[in-house]
């Protein structure tokens, strides 16, 4: 029963060959067999958040999601989010700047969680974020910090987005 | 917490999944959107022999809009529902459940139609296709039947689907225009399944109920349509007594059990007091839509 | 300008940020992996272990059978009322909690360790399991362990004089019997280690998520059998720990037996269903109380029951005596209290052993002190405030009624200040219009000290054993000018490095980017304790600043030569030694080098700019108010908290930032204790929590933004004036949210006894008002 199969798997734009069972979540593929080991599990059953990553463009919970469900996607894990350069995200920037993290061990997810909503609706409200910041656990933070760095990277993010005037 | 091995398959058509599904009827199992089963996989609760992964099929996906109803692809995402997929009191409704399903995430990737099969008592579009009386599309190689949720849903994680079968579409018929709609959920935590809700729809004429919907979830092994509370709102001012004896009626007639989270009497006590808001927020809803 | 009381971003975030942290289960590469058959039953003879035929290369299992040589995890109190219950690595003859580790199982994968683990079956005959305070304690009741009948394995007591005479006076006296359920400090990263065997030396490197990694290799190597020599212990990057990453877990024997065994690296990362199971759980305790008032509210006395269900073990190295001892010593807390009576048994349980959790015993004993002085004050007519304020100490130093000595704090001055943020009156007159629109709005105050970084007598004064308390550091000064300080405590999310690196930039004159501090490698650190029980910032820190105190001595002193000055003319700032009063300087750097590789042009120093300093401070002790404002709906039972005010004092910050940020955590971590996470074993002891679904920590929805403020009463107890903090948000909240939900309900006649106070505990109570109402 642990046949194995031949997968190619786009991570960060980078093409991965894997060879694991059905079984294997993406959570797990990402973290040994492409050596991505920024995303984390903290239950590996849908609730913490830690593993969220976009499939697609979709914030996900990658250990709710067998790797072989997503051949021909588009992965996109915490790895991908800062400049090649090493220059960093704005949520990322915001994250620190506001002290949005502790342990670090739930960041990723909430990084990539903000990322995908963010890009689907670049204008949520207080409220909304707070629903959406929801959707992961932290046990050190508290949850304010984030809400404030996500708060303050949406706007940089909206700022960078629109076209600058012309002068 | 890795779930156990399985074989698995991916059907390229419906007519393949259906022959996929037939072949494996004894261990096999549908993966929609796996938001539940996976779950239940790492934690070898479910251990399916074959998983079969019916997540692109084209035919299933997207909500088709109809005069008098709403037809919905068995494997529409949660989160379709972000925003109404039709004007009018149901597009409304939708949206207005949507957000208490889970979490945005699992809402990227759970379906309708896989939330229907799992037939969890306390799914939120387990209680929208009950109490609004949608009727499912059941196809195997051999053809397809209609059934309504009242027979579909036949309690708790068990319904009307043979092993050969595939839920393909949700039809759940429009409400009419001037309908006022309600959905009011508790949980303990933002995004659980709740202890209770309630959905209701009403229709009012002068003040007074025409017609109503009421169902409960979460406080039976499967979702309710309570007929009774609804024969007797028609007719009813809609005002708070009116509320609160629908209220006194559904504790009368309902028995929940209890859990960790919530005792039965508790969970009875609350369902009547859910379904006088809900009952409220529709009446509410339903005056400032009424045609002018 | 001085970097200490700056709000600087960590310098541990970017890696973290960028998914190149490095948590234990990183490393599991290329190992095989564990899991573990884990008891069924609660308890029970442990009659036979059915192991599978194993036809696959790379898989074992292994049973107690196997383990020769090796011994038990013995936790030890040198007290006579103390009752030692040896844990064994495997399961025995006989099993005493659910999910107690009973066979081990290794592949080459986890997937291939679960499947082959749940083909060994443990055959138990079941004892009826005794898992309540009632079924431990009643007469004749079986006892969990042999060596301790009765089922009480410490008991500490203490009768004042006067106590009774005390009660006899009294105008007022008010009772009290509280719950705390069971919790787990359910850190999001769950314990794990990977055992690294180099075949060359035959010495195993334990990478692994815990809080005492010298006290690991410690406890290992006696329990193994093995020189300490022969093991490292790295704690990597740890996602949280709380408390329940500190102790010697029979996992971490078994996973280095094992990779000694097969001679094979071996990783065991544990899942969050076993988290639940086996990892240490917390709270679970009864509190019976009841104080003598003076028709003023000044307490005249107190008298106490305590409970602590201390599990199935006793947690090594701390023991089960760290919960009802801190009861025992702690409970009353702020208060002046004269005459003091207690009685605080640890009872044992076939249940998962308890272990510290942030705030340990003290959200209890703030819960039960603080409901004591709210219902005072209702049944002698006294506002909240005003009876605290006749009963708060406010002459320094003071000594408690178990010997406690509370340096310099504020603990009126910062109820007052509470007060003002969170504005009473304006609430007051909110809550009188809410209440008329059937709306039920609560307030509640929370007043408590937070006994924090102390040494060696405290732990001494507990009889341990193992007496924890000291840190050592050592700052070394490169010939770059670069500092490095190794340290043994072992931070995990708290942001030390960052506070240290503050703290010894202001003595180096260097920045903190110039700073490395090592932590939690056992081959590059020097021996310590760890990082819990609020201590690090005040004993890491206190030694991390005496050696670089000691460095800079160092750096002076040849600067001066150099500059041909006297020492103490030299100022060492913005990585110059400047001559005061004169236009020299030189380059910190250049100094360093030259003490490197010049060492001989300075006849009176030795070589290179190393130094070491330990310290061990008897402790101190910070003071916080917490304000929380509630709203109760009585139809559901649902709370919501929708303002929490902190003012908290411990002394000076070396980064608020960083404060701040404990303290919200610690908040978020008591609201929880107060509304929502319970773990709940059902009538044969298996455990029904096995989730997050179950578990109910709560979310960004439930937490509300937490309004911080700061006094710094500076402490005259500790080289860096810092008092600890890291709990404080835990103690405090649990009693300040509940005391709300009682103001809310007060016109029902309601006091919420239990906690968590979930919507069905505040339903049934209400209930239960109406009923003896009607």
């Amino acid at each position: 029963m642990s046949d194995t199969r031949d997968l190619t798997l786009r991570v960060n734009g980078t093409v991965h060959h894997v060879n694991v069972e059905p079984r294997h979540s993406l959570a797990d593929t990402l973290r040994e067999s492409c050596g991505l080991t920024g995303t984390h599990l903290g239950c590996e059953h849908g609730v913490c958040g830690a593993c969220t990553v976009l499939i697609d463009g979709r914030a996900t919970r990658s250990c709710l999601v067998f790797a072989v469900q997503v051949e021909g996607s588009e992965i996109e894990t915490v790895e991908g989010l800062a400049e090649p350069d090493g220059t960093l995200h704005p949520l990322q920037q915001a994250f620190w700047e506001h002290h949005g993290l502790q342990c670090g061990f739930c960041t990723p997810g909430f990084l990539m969680l903000a990322l995908g909503a963010l890009r689907e609706n670049p204008d949520l409200d207080d409220e909304e974020l707070r629903d959406l910041i929801a959707s992961n656990l932290c046990r050190c933070t508290g949850y304010q910090n984030i809400l404030t760095a996500v708060r303050a990277a949406a706007d940089i993010m909206r700022a960078k987005a629109r076209p600058a005037p012309n002068p | 917490m890795k779930p156990a091995a399985f074989a698995y398959l991916k059907p390229e058509n419906l007519a393949e999944a259906l022959r996929f599904v037939a072949d494996n009827a004894d261990d096999g199992k549908l993966l929609a959107g796996g938001q539940s089963l996976v779950p239940a996989m790492n934690f070898r609760l479910a251990r399916p022999e074959t998983l079969i992964d019916i997540t692109g099929l084209e035919a299933l996906q997207g909500v088709e809009e109809h005069a008098d109803a709403l037809s919905i692809g068995a494997l529409t995402r949660h989160a379709t529902f972000h925003k109404p997929v039709s004007d009018g009191a149901l597009g409304r409704l939708l949206v207005k459940v949507v957000g208490h399903i889970a979490h945005y995430p699992i809402r990227q990737r759970g379906t309708f139609g896989g939330s229907l099969s799992h037939a969890d008592p306390a799914a939120e579009w387990c209680l929208v296709a009950t109490t609004l009386n949608a009727t499912m599309r059941l196809e195997s190689s051999g053809g397809a039947r209609d059934v309504p949720a009242s027979d579909f849903f036949r309690g708790s994680f068990t319904t009307a689907l043979e092993p050969n079968e595939i839920l393909t579409r949700i039809t759940i018929p429009k409400l009419p225009d001037g309908t006022g709609t309600g959905f009011v959920e508790f949980a303990r935590r933002k995004g659980d399944f709740a202890l209770a809700m309630a959905l209701t729809a009403l229709h009012l004429e002068g003040g007074a109920i025409r017609s109503a919907r009421v169902g409960l979830g979460g406080v039976a092994d499967r979702a309710l349509r309570m007929d009774a509370i609804e024969a007797a709102l028609v007719g009813q001012p809609a005002t708070p007594e009116t509320f609160a004896t629908a209220g006194q009626m559904a504790r009368d007639q309902i028995s929940p059990r209890g859990d960790i989270h919530g005792s039965a009497e508790y969970r009875r006590d609350l369902a009547g007091a859910l379904l006088e808001r809900a009952l409220a927020q529709a009446a509410e809803e339903a005056r400032g839509a009424a045609p002018t | 300008m001085s970097w200490v009381g700056r709000r600087l971003p960590r310098l541990e975030d970017p890696a973290l940020l960028t998914g190149r942290g490095q948590f234990v289960a990183d490393r599991a590469k290329g190992a095989l992996a564990m899991a573990f058959v884990r008891s069924p039953l609660a308890a029970g003879a442990l009659t036979e272990i059915e192991v599978p035929p194993i036809d696959v290369p790379d898989s074992f299992v292994f049973t107690a059978a196997d383990l020769f040589g090796v011994g038990a995890i013995e936790a030890i109190l040198n007290r006579p009322d103390y009752k030692r219950v040896p844990q064994p690595v495997l399961a025995g003859d006989r099993v005493v909690f659910a999910g107690q580790p009973v066979a081990i199982a290794v592949a080459n994968s986890r997937a291939a360790a679960e499947d082959l683990a749940e083909q060994v079956f443990a055959d138990v005959e079941p004892d009826e399991p005794i898992l309540t305070f009632e079924d431990a304690l009643a007469d004749g009741a079986r006892a969990v362990h042999p060596e301790a009948p009765g089922n009480v394995l410490v008991e500490g007591q203490l009768r004042g004089e006067g106590v009774d005479s005390a009660f006899d006076a009294a105008a007022a006296i008010v009772e009290v019997e509280l719950r705390s359920e069971r919790q787990s400090a359910m850190p999001l990263e769950a314990r794990g280690g990977v055992a690294a065997f180099d075949p060359g030396s035959g010495r195993v490197t334990l990478y692994a998520s815990v809080q005492m990694p010298h006290m690991l290799r410690t406890g290992l190597a006696d329990v193994l059998n093995m020189p300490e020599s022969d093991l490292r212990v790295v704690a990597p990057d740890v996602g949280g720990g709380f408390g329940q990453k500190m102790s010697l877990f029979p996992e971490y024997v078994a996973l280095v037996w094992a990779a000694r065994h097969l001679k094979r690296s071996i990783a065991w990362i544990e899942d969050r269903r076993e988290n639940f199971l086996g990892a240490s759980h917390a709270r679970d305790q009864r509190f019976r109380a009841k104080a003598a008032f003076d028709s003023d509210g000044r307490i005249l006395a107190l008298d106490a029951d305590l409970l602590s269900n201390v599990g199935a073990f006793s947690c090594y190295p701390v023991t089960c005596g760290v919960e009802p001892l801190m009861a025992f010593a702690e409970l009353p807390g702020p208060y002046r209290i004269a005459h003091y009576a207690v009685r605080s048994r640890g009872v044992t349980t076939n249940t998962a052993m308890m272990a510290p959790y942030r705030g340990v015993s003290r959200p209890m004993l703030t819960f039960t002190m603080e409901q004591l002085m709210d219902r005072a004050a209702r049944q002698l007519g006294l506002n909240p405030l005003d009876i605290r304020r006749r009963n708060l100490i406010c002459d320094f130093p003071h000594t408690s009624p178990t010997g406690l000595v509370h340096d310099l704090g504020s603990y009126i001055e910062a109820m007052d200040a509470a007060a003002r943020v969170a504005d009473l009156e304006d609430f007051r007159e909110r809550q009188t219009r809410a209440r008329a629109a059937g709306r039920y709005l609560g307030i509640g105050v929370s007043v408590f000290s937070e006994r924090s970084g102390y040494g060696t007598p405290a732990f001494a004064a507990r009889m341990m054993e193992i007496v924890p308390g000291y840190e050592t550091v050592d700052c070394e000064m490169d010939p770059s000018g670069r500092v490095t300080l190794a340290i043994g405590a072992s931070p995990h999310g708290q942001g030390l490095k960052t506070a240290l690196a503050q703290l010894a930039a202001d003595r180096l004159g260097v920045t903190p980017e110039d700073v490395r501090v090592v932590s939690g490698d056992t081959d590059a650190t020097p021996y310590g304790w760890g990082t819990f029980a609020s201590r690090s910032m005040v004993i890491a820190g206190g030694a991390s600043q005496m050696a670089s105190d000691k460095v800079a001595e160092k750096l002076r002193i040849a600067a001066a030569q150099m500059l041909e000055c006297a020492p103490d003319d030299i100022e060492l700032a913005d990585g110059l030694a400047k001559v005061q009063g004169a236009n020299r300087t030189m380059r910190i750097a250049d100094i360093a080098r030259a003490l490197h590789h010049k060492s001989h042009l300075f006849a009176d120093l030795a070589a290179g700019l190393k130094e070491q300093a330990f310290y061990d401070p008897a402790g101190t002790f910070s003071n916080a108010c917490h304000i929380a404002e509630v709203e109760v709906e009585p139809a559901t039972g649902g709370v919501r908290v929708d303002r929490f005010v902190v003012v908290e004092d411990a002394g000076r910050l070396i980064n608020p930032l960083i404060a701040d940020g404990q303290i919200a955590g610690g908040v978020a971590q008591g609201i929880a204790n107060a509304l929502y996470e319970e773990l709940v074993y059902d009538e044969h002891g298996t455990l029904l929590t096995t989730s997050l679904a179950d578990y109910a920590v709560p979310t960004a929805f439930e937490i509300p933004p937490i309004d911080i403020h700061h006094m710094e009463t500076l402490s005259p107890a500790t080289v860096t004036k810092a008092k600890g903090l890291g709990e404080g948000g835990t103690i405090g909240a649990p009693a300040a949210v509940i005391g709300a939900i009682n103001d809310a309900l007060a016109p029902f006649a309601v006091a919420i006894n239990t906690m968590p106070a979930t919507p069905d505990r505040i339903w049934q109570a209400l209930r239960d008002a109406k009923d003896k109402a009607a």
